[in-house]
């Protein structure tokens, strides 16, 4: 089998990738988290869950406290499970300009960051694996556009002691 | 498989394969893509007005405005309509905004009108305050699940279309685009 005329195939199929990979970069971006590690949740304690959240390179999302009222705001909220009392620390936003932010920066989150949730374990917590639930809201833009706010569940395997 | 002289050898062979599966990964994905961003024929992304044997029938709609009235895109027939799809939350949104209000004050006696379709969930409780304060002087309604499919599943903010005077998509303009751009549609159909 020979290609001698490999090169002309080539421009082809370069073009078909580019064009692919501008019309996904127009596409709505996911906010993913990281499959977690169980979490050890020994009764009486505390327990600390640490979420691992990113966004697609180019896309950025608002923090949970946006500079304008108008802005949805990043809001993590826990909504089931034996963790109890859990006090939420977001990610340090930064601070960045866009094309349609008229040269004011906006608090935003973008790649990859952690949210931490410091628990109580209640004393009566049934021992034994189990999960605990919630949900995670963003509303994310590239420099050009923005999509709708999106909300993603949260599971997280937490095993009383 | 010949590796003689004449062929192309191992390590381009692999790049080839490399990018023909690339190319066959793409292209399988291709038309739900350019469906999302228009770019099928009865939907073109970009600045040009698409030639007159190229339009389609812009989809009629039922929305409701501020003041519970029902408007239909049909009640703009024989007008040049600029539709905004928008969001209050939507950066991009508020740096075309002035622009369509001042395209509404300058050409407005010239058979054009901008209607303005808001995707806020959270209605007109958000909605009212931010035309107040950015002194919208178009007409806005409240959009719906329904209206976003039939323009194509609207996702992006802004997707603006400008139609013509038989109700017809000339062009589509999907995120922040340049006011030129679209000065330049709404005079060719004017």
């Amino acid at each position: 089998m020979r290609f001698k005329n490999y090169s002309k195939l080539s421009p082809f199929f370069l073009a078909a990738a580019l064009g692919g990979v501008i019309a996904m970069a127009q596409m709505a971006p996911e906010m993913k988290i990281e499959p977690q590690p169980t979490v050890k949740a020994k009764r009486g304690g505390p327990a600390t869950v640490t979420l691992k959240v990113s966004l697609p390179a180019g896309f950025h999302a608002n923090s949970n406290k946006p500079t304008e009222p108008n802005l949805i705001p990043l809001v993590l909220k826990w909504t089931g499970g034996p963790l109890e009392n859990g006090a939420i620390t977001y990610p340090k936003p930064v601070m960045e300009t866009y094309g349609f932010t008229a040269g004011k920066p906006i608090s935003v989150v973008t790649g990859a960051f952690d949210i931490v949730t410091k628990f109580n374990v209640p004393a009566t917590a049934t021992p034994g694996p189990t999960a605990q639930t919630g949900t995670l809201r963003y509303q994310a833009c590239n420099d050009r556009m923005c999509f709708p706010p999106k909300t993603v569940n949260v599971n997280v395997t937490v095993s009383v002691e | 498989m010949n590796f003689g002289p004449n062929a192309v050898q191992p390590g381009r062979f692999f790049i080839l394969l490399a990018i023909i599966a690339g190319g066959a990964v793409i292209l399988s994905t291709a038309p739900r893509i350019l469906d999302n961003i228009g770019a099928r024929s009865n939907r073109p992304v970009g600045k040009a007005v698409k030639d007159d044997k190229d339009r389609h029938k812009a989809p009629d709609f039922e929305l409701k405005d501020a003041d519970g009235k029902v408007v239909h895109l049909s009640d703009y027939k024989g007008k040049v309509v600029l539709l905004d799809f928008w969001a209050t939350w939507c950066g991009p949104c508020g740096i075309e905004i002035p622009w369509f209000t001042e395209f509404q004050r300058k050409y407005k006696d010239r058979g054009f009108t901008v209607l303005g379709v808001s995707m806020d969930d959270g209605g007109w409780k958000d909605v009212k305050p931010y035309v107040a304060d950015h002194k919208i002087n178009y007409q806005i309604v409240l959009g719906d699940d329904k209206t976003s499919d039939q323009y194509g599943d609207v996702e992006a903010l802004p997707t603006t279309f400008v139609i013509d005077r038989e109700g017809r998509v000339a062009s589509v303009h999907v995120g922040l685009t340049d006011k030129k751009d679209f000065d330049d549609a709404i005079q060719k159909l004017l």
